[in-house]
């Protein structure tokens, strides 16, 4: 009875409902800040730091070198994409680039293919486990220690010409076949791995159905497996082709003395003359963006 | 199944024959001419000594050679992972203006020749933050090779989270973790395979890295690959090399090793 005239004690004033975790909280709320959170570092170290030293870079290509100081004056002028373009022996530097590079791409798929299938779909699971170790295992071996390696074996008095010897042959020596073979040497696995990947993938039913409609293996192969390789092969040839376009090291030392690639006049010139430096290595930046470009548009790099 | 004629399987059998050999043959020379008497590498070898191991482990400028390589390729590998984490769930995880440019971003380092990013960085060294006072030094290598390596961690993150279920995390998050409990206890522990994985070829990226090297290193620095390049620069003492690279192959059974682990393990974690 007293208790309906017994006023109620008043309620506390409700307080604000304080987030527990206030920093998680903020975050889950505010998309964005988890984004920049997320981006700001990578991308004020690959911007600020990289981006910016290539533009700088590309900049000094449109400056020129006083004749009589030989300083660098910041200024404008074409003169050195003009002399990278006009110069004989700079277009032949770049075309007998271009050229390796195509090469070694074409040789690496030329042997990744048959290896791929070899050990997708001939070899037994214990020759296959033990192929890819094999494939794997120079990829760790060092670039240089590869590198010396073929200066090793086709060096004047190395195994090569030795095994060639008693058919009156004398083996390529350091020239530009030999650049090829060092940089298919390098760069194989590249190729290799992914073109084995994509075989594996393809669903066995494909080869079932392709040998019950009567094609030979051959047949399959062209028509069934190849086409579904073109992936693979891109996003390996990104790094067939793009790791040998830049590569000048491989052409110092087992390339003999005419076999300059971009890269050698890049690093020859960078001390020399920086704005000529700068604008040939204009050349093959733009050869890999390009290539980055067509490939993407082919959706091979995604699923590398 | 795939049916080839007989003389059509030991075709291919052949051509796996000739690319193990075309790969192998040369590692064995090196191997084999780290014990040859000839100054000069030769085939077959002239006679049999130790020699050249002796020298390469006394050889004091080999040894600072290889304690700036480890260096400089464990920072570059941390500053790779915290990056290249980073980016992988920026890019994972969220829809936004401009993310394939980022992606590019991430690639070009290692997309572009090595001639071009070691001039680029060691212009700006030189010819932009000398003149204003800041000399980079040492840590000029570090910020290079970390910037190739980024990609590296990138790919091996991303790709595991793609196969991640959000919703693991959402249900931490409903229980009252906060962001940092959930990542450290529940998202961490479901990359940290890749995260590893990514980490560690970052690290044998850099410790392998030479062009980048060349243009970025101080003056009187040798990294391990700086060392070689100018050993084999000088082709009539380039024995000590072929030590090291003999080392250098027999190490390389590690990473195999390691990451056959680490197949593994992911396979037991799936």
């Amino acid at each position: 009875m007293t208790a309906t005239s017994t006023p109620a004690p008043p309620l506390p004033a409700p307080r604000p409902v304080r987030a527990s975790k206030p920093v998680s909280t903020m975050l889950y709320r505010h998309r964005w800040m988890r984004l920049v959170g997320l981006l700001s570092l990578p991308l004020t170290w690959l911007v600020g730091l990289y981006i910016v030293s290539l533009a700088l870079l590309l900049v000094t290509a449109f400056w020129y070198i006083d004749s009589f100081t030989s300083k660098v004056i910041p200024g404008f002028t074409l003169d050195n994409f003009i002399l990278v373009f006009s110069e004989p022996a700079y277009i032949n530097t770049s075309l007998r680039t271009l050229g390796i590079a195509l090469a070694v791409t074409l040789l690496s798929a030329l042997f990744a293919v048959p290896l791929g299938i070899f050990m997708a779909k001939l070899a037994s699971p214990w020759v296959r486990a033990v192929l890819a170790v094999a494939i794997t295992l120079p990829l760790w071996a060092g670039y240089l220690v590869k590198i010396l390696a073929m200066r090793i074996t086709f060096t004047e008095e190395g195994l090569f010409n030795w095994l060639m010897t008693p058919f009156g042959i004398s083996g390529p020596g350091f020239s530009i076949p030999t650049v090829v073979l060092t940089l298919t040497y390098l760069w194989f696995p590249y190729m290799a791995l992914p073109v084995y990947t994509a075989i594996r993938q393809i669903p066995v039913n494909l080869f079932d159905a392709s040998a019950d409609l009567g094609a030979r293996g051959f047949t399959t192969i062209r028509t069934v497996v190849l086409p579904l390789l073109w992936p693979a092969l891109i996003a390996g040839s990104v790094f067939t082709f793009s790791l040998s376009l830049g590569d000048y090291i491989v052409a110092r030392f087992v390339g003999g003395a005419n076999a300059q690639m971009i890269g050698s006049i890049i690093a020859s010139n960078i001390n020399l003359n920086p704005p000529v430096a700068a604008a040939f290595s204009v050349i093959p930046i733009a050869f890999v963006v390009i290539y980055l470009l067509v490939t993407r548009r082919t959706g091979a790099l995604e699923r590398m | 199944m795939l049916r080839l004629t007989r003389p059509a399987k030991v075709a291919f059998g052949v051509i796996v024959a000739i690319v193990l050999v075309f790969m192998y043959t040369p590692l064995f020379l090196v191997i084999i001419n780290s014990f040859n008497v000839a100054p000069i590498a030769n085939w077959p070898i002239s006679g049999f000594t130790l020699d050249w191991w002796v020298r390469a482990f006394q050889n004091e400028a080999l040894w600072a050679a290889v304690r700036n390589s480890v260096i400089v390729a464990a920072g570059a590998m941390v500053i790779a992972l915290v990056l290249g984490t980073l980016a992988a769930f920026a890019l994972q995880r969220y829809d936004f203006f401009g993310k394939s440019t980022v992606n590019l971003l991430i690639v070009l380092p290692i997309a572009l020749p090595g001639v071009v990013t070691g001039v680029a960085f060691s212009n700006s060294f030189n010819n932009v933050l000398e003149p204003i006072g800041i000399q980079v030094g040492y840590f000029g290598m570090i910020i290079a090779h970390a910037t190739f390596c980024i990609v590296m961690v990138f790919n091996n993150v991303f790709a595991r989270l793609r196969r991640m279920n959000p919703s693991m995390q959402e249900a931490s998050m409903d229980l009252g973790a906060s962001l940092w409990q959930t990542f450290r206890l529940v998202t961490f522990p479901q990359f940290r395979t890749a995260f590893v994985a990514g980490g560690l070829l970052a690290f044998a990226l850099s410790f392998d890295e030479i062009v980048v090297t060349i243009f970025t290193a101080p003056a009187g620095v040798d990294t391990l690959p700086l060392w070689m390049f100018n050993q084999m620069a000088r082709p009539n003492e380039a024995t000590q090399v072929n030590v090291i690279a003999t080392v250098l192959i027999l190490l390389s059974f590690i990473p195999v090793y390691v990451s056959q682990r680490l197949s593994r393990a992911e396979e037991d974690e799936r």
